[in-house]
């Protein structure tokens, strides 16, 4: 179990450097920063004197060892738009992005689950039926279409919640299922293939054949295998949640870093876009982690030799 | 003596997208407690779905019905879902035909060991530890403590079986079904596995339905045996019966196919029975092996077999009478 994780965290850390390479190159690639920076009107003299100032005419590896140096230490410089420290000002705003994101996992957990047991349960039941029709609904509507159309209907003509901002818990609410969403169709359709593969092995054969409660082969035998593929997919789900937070905090108006992200780009304020981009990976790095750590605990075969 | 289970024309059908498979036809049989009763036959001729039809662990959509379907005296036909799990694990014990997936590889021995006699008897888990480990020393498993803590994954086939095994007997059953116990694993161990069941059911005293389609392991181990073709029973008999005056030209087949100690010959050929066991689906009418009998006239496609009791316990299913059967067999 140690060499695993020892081996799996060796893993993550070469991702991690590998995505800062990719993130630090991106925006050096995406044409001259100081020409960027200076905006439009500038002369040659102030270009070259911004290309001095921040360091740009130094050699690559140099700046990004020194970027990568100072980003370990949460320095990612000062921001020529808000004219502060970036990472004062994704501080303020990380807060609202991980509880949409914790918030909508959750909520696509919490209804993807137990739907999908039902469904394998009953295959080809009206269960079934609904089930696959919410799954096909989430997979071809975008969500950020989804969220406009509960602002009208629930927002609007009802006037039950909240259209935008973060003041209450109540203003999360669709947001987090606009978001959530988007990852159930994956999750559903994982557990119910999963359950009824599970549910016709030898194993759960064996458990009934011990006289076991359908509860007790249900839950303790097969749902326990069939998860352990979910497990993983959750990380996946969770990283793909984290960039559709940047479509459906633009919707919602919620300030957090995805709607941060938005905004800069349009600003092209590449310091904040930059760690953007690299907080995001290493979130998705670390949750990949997460999840292999989980299943080695799930699973005996990954866990002992 | 006692009889445990009582088996009076069991028939299960499965609805398949071809058409309703009819996997078991009116199959009767029944085993005494201490004794060894054997299915035997090629593949897919309906053993393992018999024994699943007496555990009630049909596949999905497997429909079963009897006439008596009848163990330790309770109509197995009459009692509802949550009596039936009852006595599955507890009075009635099930050992699989594939041992390296029949355990759960998410759990360890132990948990799976003790988890079966947990469930019906009111033990502590100190207990059904105890017993895990006497079990598991019985059917031969060193060092039976440590393996508690292990995974199915960590453990060869045998020793996966010989848990199986372990697991059968935690409640001390009165009717152990074994499903091809052996067939999965090395011919050495084939044996081991095969000689350990027969002790411990002397030890215990318990009814064993074993499954094979080995005549061999018939021979050495049963004291009746029912020979099935295509969901049928084609001959029934106590082991000697049958395998000193064998009726049926399927039975004759099989017991061709094997070689016999001081009577075949090194070098000499041994028999095979051609063609393939057809799958019974949909209207089925006359002899279900007319095709691959050598006896075969065409009364066999038109008339209806039953099964002839020649003597008490003793029967075979032909149109021909046992001495035409011999003849026809002599010259074919
Ligand atoms: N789950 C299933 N779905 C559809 N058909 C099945 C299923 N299980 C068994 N059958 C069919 O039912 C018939 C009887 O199968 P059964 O498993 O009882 O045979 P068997 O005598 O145990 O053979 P084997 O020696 O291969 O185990 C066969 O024709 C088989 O193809
Ligand atoms: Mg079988």
């Amino acid at each position: 179990m140690i060499v695993y994780t020892l081996k799996r965290l060796g893993l993550a850390a070469l991702v991690a450097i590998t995505v800062s390479i990719i993130s630090f190159m991106l925006i050096r690639l995406s044409g001259d920063p100081a020409i960027a920076l200076a905006g439009e009107n500038a002369t040659s003299e102030q270009i070259e004197f911004i290309r001095i100032q921040y360091g740009f005419d130094r050699p690559l590896v140099i700046q990004y060892l020194d970027w990568a140096h100072r980003a370990l230490q949460a320095d990612f410089g000062e921001s020529p738009y808000f004219q502060q420290p970036v990472t004062r000002i994704i501080g303020d705003r990380i807060g609202v992005t991980l509880k949409l994101g914790v918030m909508s996992l959750i909520f696509a957990v919490a209804v993807s689950i137990p739907m999908g047991v039902l469904a394998s349960i009953r295959p080809n039941t009206w269960i079934d039926r609904i089930a696959l029709s919410i799954s096909v609904m989430g997979q071809a509507m975008p969500s950020f279409w989804f969220g406009l159309i509960m602002i009208i209907v629930l927002g609007v003509w009802l006037r039950l919640l909240p259209i935008s901002g973060t003041d209450s818990f109540a203003h999360y609410i669709m947001p987090t299922i606009a978001l959530g969403y988007y990852g159930i169709p994956a999750f559903m359709r994982l557990t119910r293939s999963g359950m009824l593969e599970v549910l016709s092995s030898d194993h759960i054969r064996t458990a009934r054949a011990k006289g076991l409660r359908w509860g007790k082969v249900l839950f303790k035998h097969a749902l326990r295998n069939a998860i352990i593929p979910v497990v993983a997919l959750a990380a996946v789900q969770l990283g793909f949640m984290l960039g559709g937070s940047i479509v459906i905090e633009s919707v919602f108006a919620l300030h957090g870093i995805g709607y941060l992200a938005w905004e800069s780009i349009g600003r092209r304020d590449l310091p904040v876009v930059q760690a953007i981009v690299l907080l995001l990976s290493m979130i998705f790095v670390a949750l990949t982690l997460l999840s292999d750590i989980i299943n080695a605990f799930l699973d005996p075969r990954i866990r002992v030799k | 003596m006692k009889s445990v289970l009582e088996v009076k024309s069991l028939y299960v059908d499965l609805p398949l997208p071809a058409g309703m498979l009819h996997a078991v036809r009116n199959v009767s049989f029944h085993v005494n407690q201490g004794e060894t009763v054997s299915l035997v036959g090629e593949s897919g001729c309906g053993k393992s779905m018999t024994a699943l039809a007496v555990m009630n662990l049909l596949p999905r959509k497997g429909v079963r019905r009897a006439e008596v379907l009848s163990f330790e005296g309770r109509d197995l036909m009459k009692i509802d879902d949550s009596k039936m799990a009852d006595i599955r694990g507890n009075k009635m014990a099930m050992i699989f035909q594939e041992p390296m997936t029949s355990l759960d590889p998410c759990y360890t021995i132990g948990n799976q060991l003790e988890e079966a006699i947990l469930q019906h008897r009111k033990v502590s888990t100190a207990e059904a530890r105890d017993r895990a480990v006497f079990l598991l020393e019985k059917v031969g498993i060193t060092a039976a403590e440590s393996r508690l803590k292990q995974y199915p994954h960590q453990l060869s086939g045998g020793l996966r079986q010989r848990v199986m095994i372990a697991m059968g007997l935690m409640c001390g059953p009165s009717l152990i079904i074994a499903d091809e116990p052996t067939t999965a694993l090395d011919v050495t161990i084939q044996a081991q596995i095969l000689s350990l069941l027969a002790s411990l059911q002397q030890e215990f005293e318990m009814g064993l339905i074993l499954i094979t389609h080995d005549l061999g392991v018939v021979s050495r181990t049963a004291d009746r045996l029912a020979v099935m073709y295509c969901g049928e029973v084609v001959e029934t008999g106590t082991t000697e019966e049958v395998f000193d005056n064998p009726i049926h030209p399927y039975t004759r087949g099989l017991m061709d196919c094997i070689p016999v100690p001081g009577k075949t010959k090194p070098g000499e050929k041994l028999g095979s029975i051609p063609g393939m066991v057809p799958t019974p689906i949909g209207e089925l009418t006359g002899c279900s092996f007319r095709n691959r009998c050598p006896s075969a006239s065409p009364d066999c496609a038109r008339t209806e077999t039953r099964l002839i009791e020649i003597s008490p316990g003793r029967a075979y299913r032909c149109l021909l009478s046992p001495e035409a059967c011999a003849v026809e067999w002599n010259r074919a």
